[in-house]
């Protein structure tokens, strides 16, 4: 077993996880990242992680609730069984990470608190202030140090992975290693491994302004995905619904501020400019209690969206007749909201000027999160009803324990592997478990989970393989570099005098003029129409993409260089994700058509899978059925009452 | 139907200008240059909106074609720590720097500089390896006894692990020595183990010393502070604190450490008798 290496790709969660767990079986680790791990996206997640845990449990929540949730939450677009399993581990997930030190918040007695968040009446999600994300990181991070001091993990930060390379051709083909650049130097080299980790996440900066780090280009799935790497969903996109709309990025403001109480509202009268403090809670239309009694506040995000749009667009009732609406702690006390949220709470201060504790926070809907990713298949464990369930009462037996292999087949080499042998997906980068929306406090779970879990199905195979890397030809190497090289010699002879004057073929303006047309046309509401011309629309900026110039010639540490290729990528992956969404003639989820307003089960129970073409450089989609049989799908209607909704419509009339 | 974007595009119909002097620098060992930008400002823009501005602008006030400005960053929300530069003067994060706050008025200058105590790779880009290196000395881990399901950790009252949590939120940013008069730039790799260490990595052993866990290794970090370029180079000047983003009390990681380190002295010197 001599020589064999995995390689990693991305330091966050998923990543280091997945580091962690292979390098502890004994099998080395090359990690690479484009920044130095620390600083990963994940360290934006805020709210919490979510697990069954003693308490819920003598209320009457299970594992199997928290599955039923996240399929429902999804609109059962997600493969079922992998979500089974990843429920199944997430309290395993906590106390691994509470072992490792996390400094979850605790109670009184030394237990692990916990708080309410989206999609449950149960409270299920650990946290550690807000800042979860962070915290769960360092822990890893710390944990990935210590195995780099003892020689078993190699990191390579500040590369750029640029292509994977594949040997083979058809049904053989498979990842023998990647090609990547170092950042600084500007070098490109080629790595051998045995299997390649791709645990990228995510796809923000297609849409321009996002919650996401400026990092989350997407460039890595889509280099992927070109080089014959399928993408399942693409057309789901979760926009957040409370965010901080800002010059540079939109600012998350974490779904546990909703958990821990806060309350969305508009003013009563359109246009009202009081001080919001001033306006009586009578004249608040406190729209997402009224119109979803049951879960209130804490309705799934693209449902808080899809309503906070439609107050603010359809019905003009925005603040000030703006695109805002309120997001209000100030009912609460300072000090607990200090000790539960205060990491948000700053960032809203520092961010906007105004302390939440005392001034209701402004928001509004951001591009926050893709469900879509890279496809990725598993082997299937060995639970499976004689006919699909109907939804899971809580306090009632769950049909199936908890225990490892009920979802997925604990250390199988396919789980979460791509389409081509060798090359897995872990994390936001691929497309299980989240369906057509994602729970909050479910992301950084699923990350880990695939980490740990999937990680074993990695170092499986590559010792099983009987195939090395050691052994393919250096000329499949050498190919696949040349290639890159050739790319950036390309991009870099663009740079004359003055590269980079004209806006047409400036790499930043085309970039900022993709996001303009994704976010108008591929958000929150999508029609035919709109798909069609953002599809015009990116072939247009393709075509002045081919003609890019940059503006630096530096043969050091050229960010520009960097900037423009990914541009060239997300045009890629923005294609897809539009595509998709003019294909899917439903609405599911984050996916909301207004020319076809209903879940159409019998076209669309379906995963969209895009395939580049080479031949004609464009998009191909197609659909394949959802592997289920564990739930029947149920309308997906979290008890919203369109009662209340008249009635309210006549006191405005009537005021 | 762009609503999202609506409150931006609003925002880019007023601006002001705003100069910004920027010290460059192509690379490692090439000289350090100034160069100004005439940034036309919105309401609500920050440092890293005015650069990414000048990045599809590269013209220097005096009209002369120029390279992208070189920075690092990635969060933007102030809890990666990537984008720390010195503005001003101040050693800070630039995502957080409000240009309301900072150049309120048309005309206004402000001055970026890259971090002095580390080396600079290109502009406002530099390296903090050291950093990094310096949690590997300190041992800033729980060394935990795998990752199979072996139950929970131990129990922690909320008061320690808020104690905790503050420390935790350090990012790694390196303000605190930016700040500190006794820590020095060391292009040499080997004057790392000798040279005054800072704050940073001192009040990440006291993180893991108060972890139950974590303890397990607190005299190899005490061992490791106890010698050229630990707790004994501190001068006390407390800047570290003063510019610490987090808030992070680390002039009493100090304190703790150093008396730890005392007595853990006095217990080596009465166990070698």
């Amino acid at each position: 077993m001599a020589d064999k290496r995995v390689i990693v790709v991305g330091g966050g969660l998923a990543g280091l996880a997945a580091t962690i767990r292979i390098a502890e079986a004994g099998v080395p680790v090359d990690l690479f990242s484009m920044t130095p791990v620390k600083r990963s996206h994940s360290v934006c997640a805020q709210g919490g992680i979510n697990a069954c845990n003693e308490v819920a449990r003598q209320q009457g929540y299970s594992e199997y609730q928290h599955f039923d949730e996240t399929l429902y939450g999804g609109d059962f677009l997600a493969d079922q069984n992998p979500v089974l399993e990843m429920a199944n581990w997430a309290p395993r997930i906590i106390d691994l990470l509470d072992r490792m030190g996390v400094p979850f918040n605790r109670t009184n007695e030394g237990r692990r608190d916990l708080r309410l968040f989206g999609g449950s009446l149960f409270k299920r999600t650990h946290f550690a202030g807000a800042t979860t994300g962070q915290q769960l990181l360092y822990a890893l991070d710390e944990q990935t140090r210590r195995f780099e001091t003892e020689g078993k993990v190699n990191k390579f930060e500040w590369w750029e992975f640029l292509w994977p390379v594949i040997e083979g051709e058809g049904s053989d083909k498979r990842c023998v290693g990647i090609v990547a650049q170092d950042m600084r130097t500007m070098q490109v080299r080629a790595f051998r491994a045995d299997a390649v980790v791709m645990a990228t996440g995510g796809v923000g900066i297609v849409f321009g302004q996002s919650t996401n780090s400026v990092i989350c280009t997407g460039g890595a799935a889509s280099r992927c995905m070109q080089a014959g790497a399928w993408y399942g969903n693409a057309e789901m996109i979760q926009v957040h619904p409370t965010a901080i709309p800002g010059a540079d990025k939109c600012r998350l403001m974490s779904e546990s501020a909703r958990g821990e109480g806060g309350r969305v509202w508009v003013p009563r009268k359109p246009g009202d400019t009081r001080d919001p403090m001033t306006i009586p809670v009578e004249e608040r239309w406190y729209f997402l209690e009224e119109r979803y009694p049951k879960y209130g506040n804490l309705v799934p995000r693209d449902i808080a969206t899809r309503e906070i749009f439609d107050v603010c667009v359809n019905e003009h009732m925005g603040i000030g007749g703006g695109n805002m609406v309120y997001l209000d702690l100030t009912h609460m006390d300072p000090d607990y909201l200090t000790r539960k949220l205060g990491g948000i709470l700053d960032i809203y201060e520092k961010f906007a000027g105004a302390d939440p504790r005392f001034t209701p926070m402004k928001i509004f809907p951001a591009v926050h999160y893709s469900m879509g990713g890279m496809w990725t298949t598993y082997e299937a464990g060995d639970y499976m009803p004689d006919a699909p369930m109907p939804e899971h009462v809580p306090g009632t037996p769950p049909p199936v324990d908890a225990e490892v292999g009920r979802g997925m087949v604990r250390g199988a080499p396919n789980n979460m592997m791509t389409n081509i042998e060798g090359l897995y997906a872990f994390g936001e980068v691929n497309f299980a478990y989240h369906g057509a929306t994602r729970l909050g406090a479910n992301a950084l779970l699923s990350c880990i989970f695939d980490g740990l879990f999937c990680g074993e199905g990695v170092v499986n195979f590559v010792n099983n393989t009987g195939r090395s890397a050691a052994d393919v030809a250096p000329s499949v190497y050498e190919a696949v570099v040349k290639q890159e090289e050739a790319k950036a010699e390309r991009l870099i002879a663009s740079a004359g005098p003055g590269g980079g004057d004209d806006p047409a073929y400036n790499a930043y303006i085309i970039g900022k003029e993709m996001g303009e047309v994704m976010t108008a046309t591929s958000t929150v509401v999508k029609t035919e129409a709109g798909l069609e011309s953002c599809l015009n629309t990116l072939a247009a900026l393709r075509e002045r993409y081919g003609k890019v110039r940059l503006s630096d010639t530096a043969t050091w540490t050229n960010q520009t260089l960097s900037y423009a290729r990914a541009v060239g990528d997300m045009l890629i992956l923005a294609e897809a994700i539009a595509r998709a969404g003019l294909l899917r003639k439903e609405s599911r989820g984050s996916h909301y058509r207004t020319d076809y307003k209903d879940r159409d089960d019998t076209n669309f129970w379906k995963t969209s899978i895009s395939r580049f073409n080479p031949d004609t450089g464009s998009v191909d989609v197609s659909f394949e059925p959802v592997r289920a049989g564990l739930v029947a799908p149920r309308p997906r209607t979290y008890g919203k009452d369109t009662h209340k909704e008249t009635e309210k419509k006549e006191t405005v009339a009537a005021g | 139907m762009s609503a999202i974007a609506t409150e931006t595009t609003k925002a880019a119909e007023s601006t002001r200008t705003v100069h910004f002097r920027i010290k460059r620098c192509d690379g490692p060992g090439k000289p350090s240059r100034w160069e100004v930008f005439d940034v036309p400002v919105p309401a609500h823009a920050n440092v890293i909106s005015c650069l990414q501005w000048i990045a599809a602008n590269p013209t220097t006030a005096d009209g002369k074609a120029t390279t992208p400005v070189v920075w690092e960053s990635s969060c933007l929300e102030e809890v990666c720590g990537a984008c720390t530069m010195v503005i001003n003067g101040k050693v800070r994060q630039s995502c957080s720097c409000l240009m309301d706050e900072y150049a309120p008025n048309d005309g206004d200058t402000i001055t970026l500089e890259p971090m002095s105590k580390f080396p600079v790779i290109r502009d406002l880009w530099v390296d903090r390896s050291r950093m990094f290196d310096a949690l590997k000395r300190v041992r800033a881990w729980v060394p935990i006894d795998g990752t199979y399901s072996l139950g929970p950790g131990p129990m922690e009252g909320p008061k320690e692990s808020e104690t905790r949590y503050k420390l935790s939120e350090c990012m790694t940013c390196g303000c605190c020595l930016e700040a500190c008069p006794q820590y020095h730039l060391e292009t040499d790799e080997a004057a790392w183990a000798t040279s005054f260490i800072g704050a940073a990595p001192i009040s990440q052993a006291r993180l893991f010393n108060e972890h139950e866990t974590g303890a397990v290794l607190k005299a190899d970090r005490l061992e490791a502070l106890m010698g050229p370029g630990g707790i004994n180079d501190c001068g006390n000047a407390q800047n570290c604190v003063q510019v610490c983003p987090k808030e992070i009390p680390l002039t009493e990681s100090i304190a703790t450490i150093g008396r730890a380190a005392t007595f853990e002295a006095f217990r080596r010197f009465f166990q070698s008798r």
